[in-house]
């Protein structure tokens, strides 16, 4: 008799226990830590982390107070643009979609690398050439193409690539205005991307990034450099469609004047302080 | 119910077909996983496997990739314990060392003990007994005569052995973490007694028996062989020395368990992305906790080693377990 009451029993907690295994095995079937492996990866693109939206708060807030008290910290300052741009991102993956430009970028999905770039190639471009201008930047700057930090966040594939095309365009963006890597050449890219992108981590980096200059950078800023950057920031073209690695030939101001950006009024000079 | 069915259907047409598939060498994935993935994944099929987190990897690598976590980590270590234990981490060593209750003259090995929290808690603790010692041998001497004060000095100044200065051994598998433990031993000034020692808790580079205490605080459930890491214990304790163990647990309260499955899973990779960077290495670790033995069947596990009174005591409900055994 008490087999009998007993085997209900049995059955659930056996039951319970396949429930545990399964998870563990579908764990295991699709987990990966990206920095190992390139075959098969959790979520939607290698580097994915799926988050509820209680953990994407708490990480836009965490990013957002790290990111104000060590603004080296490029990690947090992706983290947050990642948590808090998901508007901006559609609007920008739809402005992409309307220009036929940027269709074939979202379609053949192009990676600024290191590796894809031909530098040599483009070292022999003559001077004034947007390539030759780009690698110019790239030396003076000592930055490379390859820093910028993989998207984890967002829980859309192809956002995700808009996002992470926006990092890359970001160096471009620089030799397209003009501006060095110093704090307020960054501030001034910074209030052009927010005019073109609207994503709130760049309108908070617009927002704070005048609170570290100094008082006569600060009166460039307000009189002739960010009107100038605000203003180009709404009337250019959206600059992620534009096919940049097709156009390394192409000089400059052509690509300037295609764009609708007007030349920058003053050029910040490079201080010896690499700031980013 | 049917993921797994399945799971077991492929497993058996796999074997039954001889499919041998070999896993690229080097950053490799897991050997479980790349089985099912299409095309160019191979796996030996004599691989031992065991789990890292919730996958699933060869033996071989899960000591590579449990290093390459901590080294990640090793800087932000003291910062991401006091972030996700909210400070109790401190309360738990501490009941350590008072249930560890060490005599001045004793000899610690501190394994996996890397930025060497144990080590300096014993040290402080062992100072703090002989200053009570010292105080309480002079309090029994106020009543003395002359001859006999005197007595005491000539006895101290003969060259009587003094008593036996207590050492503390920090081993680590994991250099990084145990340059941070120098540091912060030199910023503290404790460097006295202390020693430093790379080693592997699966076979450490010390004689046989020469320990009073083997401790491993939050350590072991990183090991790949954790029956291995208890002899190797059990060999370099002297008899009568004691081995203790503090490592995350199981949680028995249902209401307690589900909020700390939650706060595991979902608040501290996010913590570990803001303050470290690294949600990854975060994330393992708390799957390593579910992946750990429970109370019992770990006790079980040091009783098979060969210690005896294996005992424990549960910490905040469960979420740490204090295991401690003795060799005679």
């Amino acid at each position: 008799m008490w087999q009998r009451v007993a085997r209900p029993f049995q059955r659930l907690s056996r039951r319970h226990c396949d429930l545990i295994s399964e998870a563990v095995c579908v764990r295991q079937l699709c987990s990966s830590s990206s920095e190992f492996t390139d075959g098969s990866y959790d979520g939607l693109y290698p580097g994915h982390i799926p988050t509820t939206p209680t953990q994407k708060a708490l990480l836009a807030v965490g990013s957002g107070v790290a990111a104000l008290q060590d603004p080296y910290r490029h990690d947090m300052v992706a983290v947050l643009g990642e948590t808090t741009g998901h508007m901006a991102l559609v609007n920008l993956r739809d402005r992409m979609r309307n220009d036929p430009e940027g269709y074939t970028i979202l379609t053949e999905r192009p990676r600024i690398r290191l590796s894809t770039l031909d530098l040599s190639k483009m070292a022999s471009l003559p001077d004034g050439s947007f390539g030759r201008e780009y690698l110019r930047f790239l030396e003076d700057n000592h930055v490379t193409p390859d820093s910028r930090a993989d998207v984890k966040f967002v829980d859309n594939e192809e956002l995700a690539y808009v996002m992470q095309r926006y990092r890359e365009v970001h160096d471009l963006l620089h030799t397209l205005l003009g501006m060095p890597t110093n704090m307020l050449g960054e501030v001034a890219v910074k209030w052009f991307e927010a005019a073109q992108t609207g994503l709130p981590m760049c309108a908070l980096g617009a927002l704070l990034g005048p609170l570290r200059l100094n008082t006569s950078r600060l009166q460039t800023l307000f009189t002739s450099l960010g009107p100038w950057a605000l203003q180009n920031g709404w009337q250019a073209r959206c600059v992620l469609s534009i096919f940049y690695e097709r156009r390394w030939e192409q000089s400059v101001e052509e690509l300037r004047q295609e764009l609708n950006i007007d030349p920058p009024p003053v050029i910040p000079s490079a201080s010896k302080k690499r700031s980013t | 119910m049917a993921a797994s069915v399945r799971l077991l259907v492929r497993r058996v047409t796999r074997l039954s077909h001889g499919h041998v598939t070999v896993c690229p060498s080097g950053p490799s994935g897991p050997s479980g996983r790349c089985c099912w993935a299409p095309s160019s994944c191979r796996c030996f099929s004599d691989d031992r496997n065991t789990h890292f987190g919730f996958e699933t990897v060869p033996e071989a690598e899960k000591a590579k990739r449990v290093y390459k976590v901590f080294e990640n980590v090793a800087q932000n270590y003291d910062v991401m314990n006091d972030a996700m234990s909210l400070g109790i981490h401190r309360l738990w060593k501490d009941t350590l060392l008072h249930v560890m209750n060490p005599q001045p003259g004793a000899r610690l090995l501190d394994v996996a003990g890397g930025t060497g929290d144990i080590a300096f808690r014993f040290l402080e603790y062992i100072r703090s007994q002989r200053e009570r010692q010292r105080r309480h041998v002079a309090r029994s001497m106020q009543a003395l005569s002359w001859k006999d004060i005197s007595d005491v000095y000539a006895a101290r100044e003969g060259g009587e052995d003094g008593p036996r200065e207590s050492r503390a051994v920090v081993c680590d598998i994991n250099k990084e973490m145990l340059k941070v433990g120098k540091q912060k031993a030199d910023s503290m000034d404790m460097s006295a007694g202390l020693s430093w020692v790379v080693g592997d808790a699966e076979e450490l580079p010390f004689d046989d028996e020469q320990f009073d205490i083997y401790t491993v605080a939050f350590g072991i459930r990183n090991v790949t062989h954790i029956d291995q890491a208890l002899q190797e214990a059990l060999r370099v304790l002297k008899p009568g020395g004691r081995f203790m163990c503090l490592e995350f647990s199981k949680v028995r309260d249902p209401v307690l368990a589900r909020l700390y499955d939650t706060y595991s899973f979902k608040i501290i990779p996010v913590l570990g992305e803001v303050i470290a960077g690294d949600w990854k290495s975060y994330q393992y670790l708390v799957e390593s906790i579910r992946r750990f033995p429970d109370q019992e069947e770990f006790k079980r596990m040091i009783e098979d080693t060969g210690f005896y009174c294996v005992r424990y005591h549960n910490l905040t409900g469960g979420v740490v377990a204090l295991h401690s055994g003795y060799k005679l």
